[in-house]
């Protein structure tokens, strides 16, 4: 192609660039929740995602825990203000700098650095640029130290502390104290009620309703593809016109006889009916895929003398393999990602609860606010299906052009 | 029963009943229904001809007929009965929902989403399946924007919470805005055109699918016509316009129905960004209102999805039968 002439005119740069402007686009959204999921949470609530490498100014709390002198009348505590007891642990690279300095929590910032300021002891206090602070009282003080409030660049700060929290479901003081009682993290894992128990649900309710209707809806295929018999045409036209049934429609009904026959809101229930969902497109990927299969093949076998079940198990089967993992990888996303029928299949308690139901119900609604836990547990959601997704691209490809295009 | 057991059981009892079902059923209808033995043995081997299509169809069938035939009568009748479902009123759902101006809205933002959506999905996967075509890096480029494929609907919202947020330290539309010297706002209040703010999102999800399909299309274009046209002097837009697009005019409009019928259905996303407030209703989420509440109102909302849907089967079921002669 690229012979033919005025392929390549001044439009190639063009070209380029605007594609290189929606990928950008598109990718954008993903990486802004990627990395907002390994930030620290008081920084994702004052700095964009997009500020993530840079320092971000943030407001800290500590006392003046330096031992008490006197001077004249007054008593006098001196130190570095990133060396005290509460915050020395945040400062560790040694090149702070204070913004501003307060004596009250509800402005921090009040003074700028340098400022010498008098406090409610009756005596002044001043914190520098550097940290070094002065406080002086006409009261004894106490030993806890008088409270201070600065701000201060606090330096990037990537963890994977949100990570722990969304998948046990226990913040980092319920944590260290579980594993100080002496339980493990994987223990936490799986008795408590993070993600990681949605996870498995998820699980739960993909792999057999993946695998079950692969199986029958291949023989089916078979039978529409390569047996001949009245009516075959109108079962197709029907397939065909199940495609598109409103998933909306089966809600009602479904549930109603599930309840009567005593399977009810299960994972039972969640299997059959994302059996009976899928089964029109894989009978139809299947079938598209099977009639294109060379005639000869089943012909000679059917000549060698080979029954229809033999021929399916021995030859369509093997021959069909890229068509059954399309639809696998197809059913697998949609079973992963379903909202719709978890919401109605399952109960709606925290044990049987699948990760878009705890999503959208219990973290959005509870924890609305949390940004970080949000961003942990969307990415938590979402890497099954990307890695599956990236791994086998090629055969999600084939399925889309096999269903859609002739 | 931990439910990890239990899956594994059904996935044995599932696959090992299936492949059971299929052999016995097999077995039973050469040795012992029908044998090809004897002096009937033509006749029989005929007849277990005729059935064997039927035992290799019934699970199909069966499974087929009860969870997407059966839902489509029992949904209509029961539409037809009140909250409880004992009473039968007739249409009564349908005036009630009519005289409802949620439903009216919903209805409305339904039909803006299936004019959109699926006009700007194609439209855009067709420029990116253009623009890529002869691109060196165009695979990867394809890669990523076909990517939000695989994200649910439920985390592709949270995504775009993040990128709508009001807070400017954490919408980057936001910080944008901010950045020109604009005021905070909550871009998901603004009547009206919050809906084409949701929209954008199913556009992100499903633009890689329809730039996958009219990509393939594309190269399937003959070769022949694009040199014809470039010799008679056309220029990228003359052939892209006038030769590549009228030739896979029927691709584009498998790939315009198949988004059309999508986003009928796709209720997660408004669920999810707003809650069906601020005027963002649409029928799948409206009817989730009632779901567990009043199963008549709620099936009554499904079957206009259903009735709106209507017309996009019998459409492809024609086009299907087409194909086939």
């Amino acid at each position: 192609m690229d012979s033919i002439a005025g392929q390549k005119s001044g439009l190639s740069i063009v070209t380029n660039v605007a594609v290189f402007i929606i990928v950008l686009l598109w990718l954008i959204p993903t990486v802004g929740l990627f990395v907002s999921s390994f930030r620290d949470r008081d920084q994702i609530s004052v700095s964009g995602w997009w500020e993530a490498p840079f320092s971000v100014e943030l407001a800290y709390r500590t006392r003046g825990d330096a031992d008490p002198t006197r001077d004249g009348d007054l008593y006098v505590i001196e130190g570095n203000i990133f060396e005290t007891g509460e915050v020395q642990d945040t400062f560790t690279s040694g090149e702070n700098a204070i913004a501003g300095f307060g004596l009250r929590g509800r402005d921090p910032g009040a003074f700028a650095a340098g400022d010498v300021v008098e406090n409610r002891d009756g005596g002044t206090v001043v914190v520098n640029g550097d940290g070094a602070y002065v406080y002086t009282s006409t009261e004894p003080i106490d030993d806890r130290g008088p409270r201070l409030y600065f701000i201060a660049q606090s330096p990037p700060d990537f963890t994977m502390a949100n990570y722990a929290e969304v998948l046990t479901g226990l913040d980092e003081d319920e944590r260290a104290q579980e594993i100080a009682s002496g339980a493990t993290f994987g223990e936490l894992l799986f008795e408590e009620t993070g993600i990681f128990r949605n996870f498995i649900n998820t699980l739960t309710v993909t792999i057999p309703a993946t695998i079950i209707p692969i199986l029958i809806a291949a023989f089916a295929a078979y039978a529409l593809a390569w047996m001949d018999f009245p009516g075959r045409g109108f079962l197709i036209a029907c397939v065909v016109g199940l495609l598109v049934v409103p998933l909306q429609l089966a809600l009602v009904p479904l549930l109603n006889l599930h309840n009567q026959i005593g399977i009810g809101q299960s994972f039972l229930g969640i299997w059959l009916a994302h059996t009976g969902f899928g089964l029109p497109l894989a009978i139809y990927l299947l079938r598209n895929y099977m009639v294109g299969l060379p005639r000869d093949i089943i012909e000679s076998a059917k000549v060698d003398g080979a029954t229809d079940f033999q021929i399916f198990t021995k030859i369509i089967l093997p021959l069909s393999f890229p068509a059954l993992a399309s639809f696998a990888i197809f059913q697998f996303l949609w079973t992963w990602n379903d909202l719709l029928v978890a919401k109605v299949f399952l109960p709606s308690t925290g044990e049987a609860q699948v990760m878009t139901v705890k999503i959208a119900d219990d973290l959005l609604g509870s924890r609305g606010g949390d940004w970080g836990i949000l961003a942990t547990a969307a990415f938590v959601s979402i890497a099954i299906p990307l890695v599956v997704f990236f791994s086998m691209q090629r055969y999600l490809v084939r399925g889309l052009l096999a269903g859609s295009v002739k | 029963m931990s439910p990890v057991i239990q899956g594994i059981i059904t996935i044995i009892v599932g696959v090992g009943g299936c492949v059971g079902y299929f052999y016995f059923a097999n077995l039973f209808l050469d040795k012992v229904l029908y044998p090809p033995r004897g002096k009937n043995a033509g006749r029989n081997i005929n007849r277990a001809n005729i059935i064997r299509p039927w035992v290799f169809l019934f699970p199909a069938i069966f499974a087929l007929s009860l969870y997407l035939v059966y839902p489509v009568i029992g949904s209509f009748i029961r539409s037809m009965y009140d909250r409880a479902g004992t009473d039968f009123v007739g249409p009564g759902n349908y005036v009630r929902l009519f005289n409802n101006p949620d439903f009216r809205q919903a209805f409305l933002n339904n039909i803006l989403w299936a004019l959109v959506v699926p006009a700007v999905t194609t439209f855009m996967g067709l420029l990116i399946a253009q623009l890529t075509d002869r691109l060196r890096w165009g695979n990867i480029a394809k890669s990523i924007i076909f990517m939000p494929m695989a994200i649910s609907f439920v985390g592709a919202s949270l995504i775009w919470k993040f990128v709508y947020a009001q807070d400017p330290d954490l919408g980057i539309i936001n910080a944008i805005r901010a950045s020109f010297g604009g005021e905070a706002l909550d871009p998901l209040q603004i009547p009206f055109w919050n809906n084409f703010l949701l929209m954008v999102i199913l556009i992100w999800i499903q633009t890689g699918f329809s730039m996958v399909i009219l990509s393939a299309a594309l190269r399937g274009v003959p070769e022949e016509t694009i040199e014809a046209a470039i010799i008679d002097g056309a220029n990228p837009f003359q052939v892209f316009f006038k030769i590549k697009v009228p030739q896979i005019i029927g691709t584009i409009v498998v790939v315009w129905t198949t988004i059309t019928i999508l986003v009928l259905k796709v209720f997660d996303i408004v669920y999810t960004m707003t809650g069906g407030n601020y005027g963002t209703e649409i029928l799948p989420s409206f009817m989730m209102d009632f779901m567990f509440r009043d199963d008549g109102q709620a099936t009554a909302v499904a079957f206009v999805i259903m009735l709106v849907v209507l017309p996009v089967m019998i459409w492809n079921i024609v086009q299907a039968r087409k194909e086939m002669r």
